[in-house]
């Protein structure tokens, strides 16, 4: 029998832990989709960041190496400094990447490192039981804002893919969801893209992923994905930010 | 040997990196160690090495932390209140048994202190600083030419262990010039790096650099293979100079540039008829413990010195356990020990006061 669908090779064995509903998990898939077309498993180096995935490490079959809480663009650096040839990509979360990593990720795109980040913004701290984020929309009901986030007191939710947009050594930013098969046929060509454009030498990279956190958010998988329609992409809207023209 | 030249200590820490095979250099400015990385912007640049100004010691130790994860010789060099932000990567990367060498030229505290030379860095250095039991080695070179020599060793201890290094000098080493001598070709270990992650060309499974051990069984058996590491590097890296001490009414236990005083103190000592050794501790971790069960009965006890508020004394003072007398005398804000003040305490102390 012909098989027409199975587990990328650039995934391990392992079961993920991910809760029911969860999207890191599509998320996961797609990059590994992505480095078995592009048959680069054996040259990737990736970075785990601190958060719900702070052990996918065990799920990416490339050699990984688990960085400390925001750190993983320095570590990423660190790493495609001393292996230029090699691809290194991070993945993180929003409060990884957005608030205790927000120098690093900042300055790893303004120096244009050659790296490929995969930022996942779930609206919350997953891992640490649903506190605000960054990114948490105003009105937000959150574990630290039990009232709804208020601008007033809690500011207001952090646009990172157009922040980073500004930067010139930003050489490609994509901000996209996994909401719907088609969504997720668009992240994966965005994923894509961005490897690619390491693979060219042109600069940092970078796709924003709209993710759901059915856990924290206390909402069913299928409800999460709705809320993630109709409130995330909304402040957050899909597109790409850096890089259109780009050809890779 | 090659021939005698005159450099500056900051100058000769890079140097001798370069030498040892080190060509990956993180760091971000701070006095008093700035010229480490004005010597490696210029010299990794001409011999296509890598030298990066991070956005911040955080940044820069973590940088390092990917450098070692793929497996090269890697620096990283500030001063105090850089180390302090240094201290989280530092703790991952014993955990997660990276070799790496970090310098930090001492400068005096606690805050932003001031910029003068101290050696107030001993306990977040030789104590931890960051979280978790763990321990560095820590080289404490009293010289231009030790620091050379330390430097070139640090590199080939942190890969025979997959430990970071420690070079911990004060403000004074760094910006002293000195004769220094280089050796015609360095004494390179190479270490078996397969745990490298370098990616695994299809050639092996997968490599991990981590320092997350979730299941407790998992984390003690971890923590037990560290402290196993760590007696190993006791029994064999152990150093220190002993001078004089045969014999000596009193032993002064001094480390880097006060050290050196304490040398001179000896001579004026003798001049009074007063016989002084000198333990200067040259490994601050591993602490050369042992080498005061031979001296721990000199008649007139010890006293320690230090550019702090007695910290090294801590040590002194587990090392005698009680077996003699331990006095301390410490400057502090940039101040350095005097001969002349030193010399006082040594003859009340032959006084029996
Ligand atoms: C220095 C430090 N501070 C705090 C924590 C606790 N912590 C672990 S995960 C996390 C939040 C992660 O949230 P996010 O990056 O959004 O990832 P998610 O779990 O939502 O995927 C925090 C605060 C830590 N591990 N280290
Ligand atoms: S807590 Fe949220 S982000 Fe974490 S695995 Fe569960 S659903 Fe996913
Ligand atoms: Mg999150």
């Amino acid at each position: 029998m012909a098989i027409v669908f199975k587990k990328p090779n650039a995934l391990t064995d392992k079961p993920f832990h991910y809760c029911p509903g969860c999207t890191h998990g599509i998320i996961h898939r797609l990059v590994a989709e992505v480095i078995d077309e592009l048959e680069i498993e054996g040259n990737t180096v990736g970075v785990s960041p601190v958060g719900c995935t702070y052990n996918n490490y065990e799920y990416f079959s490339c050699d990984m190496v688990q960085a400390a809480h925001g750190r993983a663009p320095a570590v990423a650096t660190g790493l495609k400094r001393a292996l230029p040839d090699k691809v290194v990509f991070t993945y993180q979360g929003d409060g990884d990447l957005a608030a205790i990593g927000t120098a690093e990720i900042v300055h790893a795109a303004t120096r244009g490192e050659k790296i490929t980040t995969i930022f996942v913004n779930n609206a919350i701290y997953g891992m640490t039981s649903g506190q605000m984020a960054p990114t948490t929309l105003v009105g937000q009901v959150t574990t630290t804002s039990p009232f709804g986030r208020k601008p007033q007191l809690h500011g207001y939710p952090v646009k990172v893919s157009e922040m980073l947009a500004t930067l010139e050594g930003a050489a490609y930013i994509e901000r996209v969801s996994v909401d719907s098969i088609k969504n997720i046929i668009k992240a994966k060509k965005a994923i894509k893209k961005a490897f690619q454009v390491q693979l060219a030498g042109l600069g940092f990279s970078m796709v924003e992923v709209l993710s759901t956190c059915p856990t924290n958010w206390g909402m069913s998988p299928v409800k999460s994905l709705d809320w993630l329609r109709e409130n995330m992409a909304e402040h957050y809207p899909l597109g790409v930010y850096k890089g259109k023209d780009l050809e890779v | 040997m090659g021939k005698r030249i005159l450099m500056k200590g900051n100058e000769v820490i890079a140097e001798a990196a370069l030498r040892a095979g080190c060509r990956h250099f993180f760091g971000y400015p701070i006095t008093p160690q700035t010229e480490i990385s004005h010597y490696m912007a210029k010299k990794m640049e001409e011999i296509g090495g890598v030298f990066l100004q991070a956005e911040s010691e955080v940044a820069a130790i973590n940088m390092v932390y990917g450098a070692a994860s793929a497996g090269v010789r890697v620096m990283t060099s500030s001063s105090s209140p850089g180390i302090s932000l240094k201290q989280e990567g530092i703790s991952y990367s014993a955990c997660a048994e990276l070799p790496m060498v970090i310098v930090d030229i001492v400068r005096c505290g606690p805050g932003l202190g001031g910029i003068l030379p101290a050696q107030c860095d001993y306990f977040q250095v030789v104590k931890g600083g960051g979280h978790g039991d763990y321990n560095l080695i820590v080289l404490a070179p009293a010289s231009v030419q030790e620091l050379y020599e330390l430097t070139v060793e640090a590199f080939n201890l942190a890969d025979r262990y997959r430990n970071p290094v420690v070079i911990l000098g004060d403000g004074y080493l760094g910006q002293m010039m000195e004769a220094v001598e280089f050796r015609d070709e360095e004494p390179i270990e190479k270490a078996n790096k397969d745990w490298a992650t370098t990616g695994h060309g299809g050639k092996r499974t997968h490599n991990v650099t981590t320092s997350i051990y979730i299941d407790p069984n998992v984390l003690e058996a971890h923590n037990r293979k560290l402290q196993e590491k760590y007696r190993v590097i006791k029994e064999k890296e152990t150093r220190a100079e002993v001078f004089n001490c045969d014999g000596a009414d009193v032993v002064v236990v001094a480390y880097g540039t006060v050290a050196r005083v304490v040398k001179n103190v000896i001579k004026d000592a003798e001049k009074k008829g007063i016989k002084v050794g000198l333990i200067r501790p040259i490994t601050l971790w591993p602490f050369p413990t042992e080498v005061f069960d031979k001296y721990a009965t000199v008649p007139k006890g010890f006293l320690t010195v230090e550019m702090s508020a007695g910290q090294m004394v801590e040590d002194v003072r587990l090392a005698l356990n009680g077996r003699n007398r331990v006095e301390f005398h410490g400057r502090m804000g940039g101040n350095v020990p005097t001969q002349k003040d030193i010399l006082e305490i040594v003859c009340q102390m032959a006084d029996g006061q």
